[in-house]
């Protein structure tokens, strides 16, 4: 482990002078509301990274505090001082991955999901090949019926009965390359597909396309592009987010594209964010730089190109629980909403504390899932108390939760959980 | 320590009981300066465990520091001898309107804002606004004696606790007060416990008085190119039969820092901006905003701008919750203080700051509640630079003997604690610091809640480096 003036710029000791320690982050962050302590609130984790720099405690001490972070950065919205939380935490990550001593197991496991998994298209597109056959076959119920997933590891069974109906392997390989806009071309977009997005979300995708070209954009994927890298980064693996990234850059850099369009919160935080990742980079810095400034949700470009007129009703009453990077990150607040009102539904009902981290965070609900379960309970509560029977997410993990949620509370029968993309699709979008 | 830490295991549930190094760092500071490490903290939920462990307390001569969300400006709840922090935050479950009486009840760990809007429910309303009512506990403000800006109108913390629950340093639980307005059996013991910082005992119910709604609120934003014409202003509107909500005032530095910041169009060449707000009947205030449109017209450097509705009225207030972000900006870090002055002398004390930031070459910011005299001189600086710091403890002393010259004081509403220990007698005399001395004596024999608070020790001295 390094020490002394190395240690201090890895945690950003710097960042940590501009915590005033006012206390404003505490009543919005989810983990202290739970959690209950201080050492599991924003401000008490930035004074322990600060006194880890500071050698008063040992890296050992800080890891629950850090582990337990949702990362939903909703306190960088509420800092009246503006301090970069998001980039203290993943130092302290990177600096408690290092300090690690791991079992061989756990490295084997992390090395898959890390280094393979998410950073190939390919195997990506297996696992959504393979959960398709999974689905499909008849596997699936038959697991559900003898409960046999729910003696896997890490409660993958209660995660794997949420997940949607996949699209077979042929489907999958004959997407293209362009598409072409639906009657006049208003805007060129580079569409980002994203690793879970595309592996087990590729209806959305689908979707995602079909708006975007009814709208009036043209439609660039490259097929160089990887993973956005956000897990990476958030699990302290900053030299893997960083190659993921330059990979992505190179990839959007040879299309001419006005923006890079994504649909899940949690990647589209992270590309807005490969400017900060590289700062002070000479090579990659300004091409970094320049990536972020076209990346967009695409509620962003829904709403700007105001392209779409939605001729069908959805039967329910609509309410939205937006992802949390898309809100502390991105700051995309209003778009979704103003899109959600267009299309003809029972009504728009606000969820109290919609900006609330809803548990699901990246991998935190499967590694921290006693946690995560506690602080969706409070998400559903407020999800009850709207009385609305269609839930609306904008981040695929958002969507996994949501659905979890709703069969946690048994309220399958009257609440579903879907994509923002999937509902305009449902609402019948066509070209104005 | 190991007997004592037996003892509180066997009087309070263990998940309550925080003893690692990271929970007690985590409770080793509040939003003011300096860390000091407990060696145990508790999270208290009644009485009875907040008397057991004061009892024990006494028996093993450890301190007692009692906390709330720690937002404390003054250094309160700062464990400056070690011993027990009392984490008072997670005791937040009371919270009781009783309508037909006009009161509340709460538990100390009540957040101040939820119960202004659980009164709201009912037409009423809890005045006392600090800035962090959303994020600080009742129990905290109590401590305190936190004010706001709405204290021009209606007063601060201590004007609507009419009754308390207390455990005394020695853990007996007492009454004080009531639930009726009127109550004149024997001290005024309520009166004292407010703003006693946690010195005199720990409050773990309150009573709280609460007035009517008021139905309407409009807001003024009056731009003046003269500091000294504002001043004039505000002293023509208090004696106009106009009592406004609030009265904030920000001076030019803090104009152009928020600019800098977030550009909102403010003039970045004016000397200051005043913001009113009245509240009241609609007609009424109506009327009010048009007199003094009319007592404005008497100054050359103003320009007015009304709010026409309730976003453009929250459009002119942003500018000035923007300012404490925006002059954190320009250093890190920011010293906070809140001499307070009779409102006439105003113009005095902006005229004494400006000197003091000449004199010591400080970054230093005014903004604050200008129609109750209490500033808010704000010190922007690098608290890793030990040589300006020094400037700065300078500067502060002189920002509190100009206060108390004027004929003001040390503190409007963060309270005295650790950082204006040094500055009473100079207020206070030594007659009258002594009388609270024996005051604090007799409540507190051994001297184990909060020691280190309100009283200098031997030769202490303002000190804002770590």
């Amino acid at each position: 482990m390094s020490t002394g003036a190395a240690l201090k710029d890895r945690l950003h000791y710097k960042e940590t002078f501009n915590c005033v320690q006012c206390g404003y982050c505490l009543p919005v962050c989810p983990t202290y509301e739970t959690m209950k302590s201080e050492v599991h609130s924003p401000r008490g984790r930035i004074n322990l990274v600060k006194m880890l720099a500071e050698d008063k405690i040992k890296a050992e001490d800080l890891r629950e505090p850090i582990e337990k972070c949702l990362g939903c950065r909703a306190c960088e919205t509420a800092c009246p001082t503006s301090v970069q939380y998001g980039k203290i935490l993943e130092g302290a990550k990177e600096v408690l991955e290092f300090a690690e001593q791991k079992s061989r197991a756990q490295k084997i496991s992390e090395s898959l999901i890390f280094d393979q998994m998410f950073s190939s298209k390919r195997w990506m597109n297996t696992i959504g090949n393979l959960s398709w056959f999974y689905q499909k076959s008849g596997l699936q119920k038959m697991a559900q019926r003898t409960g046999i997933t729910q003696l896997a590891p890490l409660h993958m069974g209660t995660f794997e009965s949420v997940l949607p109906d996949l699209p077979s392997p042929a489907e999958r390989k004959n997407r293209a390359r362009l598409y072409k806009a639906i009657g006049s071309r208003k805007i060129t977009v580079g569409f980002i597909t994203g690793c879970v997005m595309d592996a087990i979300f590729y209806e959305t995708n689908r979707n995602t396309i079909d708006l975007l070209t009814k709208a009036g954009a043209d439609i660039l994927i490259p097929e160089s592009q990887t993973c956005c890298g956000a897990l990476h980064a958030h699990a302290g693996k900053i030299a893997d987010a960083k190659a993921l990234a330059k990979r992505n850059i190179e990839a959007f850099e040879k299309e001419e594209a006005d923006y890079i369009v994504n649909n899940a919160g949690g990647c589209g935080a992270t590309l807005l964010e490969y400017g900060e990742l590289f700062k002070g980079n000479i090579e990659w810095e300004s091409r970094a730089q320049a990536f972020s400034n076209k990346v967009r949700d695409i509620s962003q470009v829904l709403a700007e190109l105001d392209g779409l007129n939605f001729t069908k009703e959805v039967n329910g009453t609509i309410t939205l629980q937006p992802s949390c990077h898309m809100i502390n990150v991105q700051k995309v607040k209003d778009e979704p909403i103003s899109l959600l009102k267009q299309v003809k539904s029972k009504g728009y009902r606000e969820m109290k504390d919609k900006e609330r981290c809803c548990g699901s965070a990246g991998i935190y609900n499967i590694v921290n899932y006693e946690d995560s379960m506690e602080i969706l309970d409070s998400k559903m509560k407020n999800a009850k108390d709207t009385n609305a029977s269609i839930i609306v997410t904008s981040n695929p993990g958002c969507l996994l939760q949501m659905k979890l949620g709703i069969q946690r509370e048994g309220l399958e029968k009257s609440v579903r959980a879907i994509h923002f993309v999937d509902l305009l699709i449902e609402a019948g979008a066509v070209s104005k | 320590m190991e007997l004592l830490m037996k003892e509180i295991r066997s009087m309070i549930p263990s998940d309550q009981i925080f003893t690692s190094l990271a929970d007690r760092y985590s409770y080793s500071y509040d939003a003011s300066f300096g860390s000091y490490l407990p060696e145990v903290v508790i999270q208290v939920k009644n009485k009875e465990e907040i008397s057991s462990l004061l009892k024990l307390a006494n028996s093993f001569n450890i301190p007692v520091y009692p906390r709330g969300q720690g937002t404390s400006l003054s250094g309160g709840p700062l464990p400056v001898k070690g011993g027990m922090v009392l984490d008072m935050s997670q005791w937040n479950g009371d919270l009781k309107i009783y309508p037909d009486d006009l009161v509340a009840v709460v538990s100390p760990g009540v957040l101040t804002a939820d119960i202004n809007q659980e009164a709201e429910k009912f037409g009423l309303m809890y005045p006392p606004d600090p800035s962090s009512a959303h994020v600080s506990t009742i129990g905290g403000n109590l401590a305190e004696n936190s004010g706001g800006p709405r204290g021009l109108k209606y007063g601060v913390t201590k004007d609507y606790v009419i009754g308390l629950e207390v455990v005394t340093p020695e853990g007996e639980i007492i009454k004080t007060g009531g639930k009726t307005i009127k109550n004149v059996t024997g001290y005024d013991l309520t009166k004292l416990i407010v703003g006693s910082e946690g010195t005199l005992g720990i409050i773990t119910e309150a009573t709280l008085k609460l007035v009517p709604k008021p139905p309407a609120s409009k807001t003024m934003m009056a731009v003046f190119d003269d500091l000294v014409q504002s001043g004039q202003a505000i002293s023509k509107i208090l004696t106009s039969g106009i009592l406004p909500a609030k009265m904030e005032i920000m001076d030019q530095s803090s104009i152009i820092a928020v600019e800098n910041y977030q550009p909102l169009g403010l003039p970045i060449d004016a000397e200051a901006i005043l913001l009113i707000e009245l509240d009241g009947h609609p007609l009424a205030i109506e009327e009010e905003m048009k007199t003094i449109e009319e007592i404005f017209t008497d100054f050359e450097s103003v320009k007015v701008k009304i709010a026409e509705n309730q976003d453009e009225a929250q459009s002119y207030w942003r500018a000035r919750k923007l300012v404490s972000p925006a002059i954190v900006k320009i250093k890190p870090t920011k010293v906070s203080e809140d001499a307070t002055v009779p409102r006439s002398k105003i113009p005095d004390m902006f005229q004494k700051l400006k000197e003091i930031r000449e004199k010591y070459d400080i970054h230093l910011v005014v903004f604050g509640h200008a129609g109750d005299g209490n500033l808010h001189p704000n010190i922007i600086c690098d608290k890793r630079d030990t040589e300006e710091m020094i400037r700065v403890e300078k500067a502060v002393e002189e920002i509190f003997k100009a206060a108390v010259e004027l004929g003001g004081t040390l503190s409007g509403e963060h309270g005295i604690g650790t950082l204006k220990a040094p500055f009473m007698e100079m207020e206070l005399g030594a007659a009258g610091l002594d009388m609270m001395k024996r005051i604090k004596q007799i409540w507190d024999p051994n001297n184990i809640l909060n020691p280190g608070k309100i009283f200098p020790e031997e030769g202490q001295k303002l000190v804002l480096r770590e």
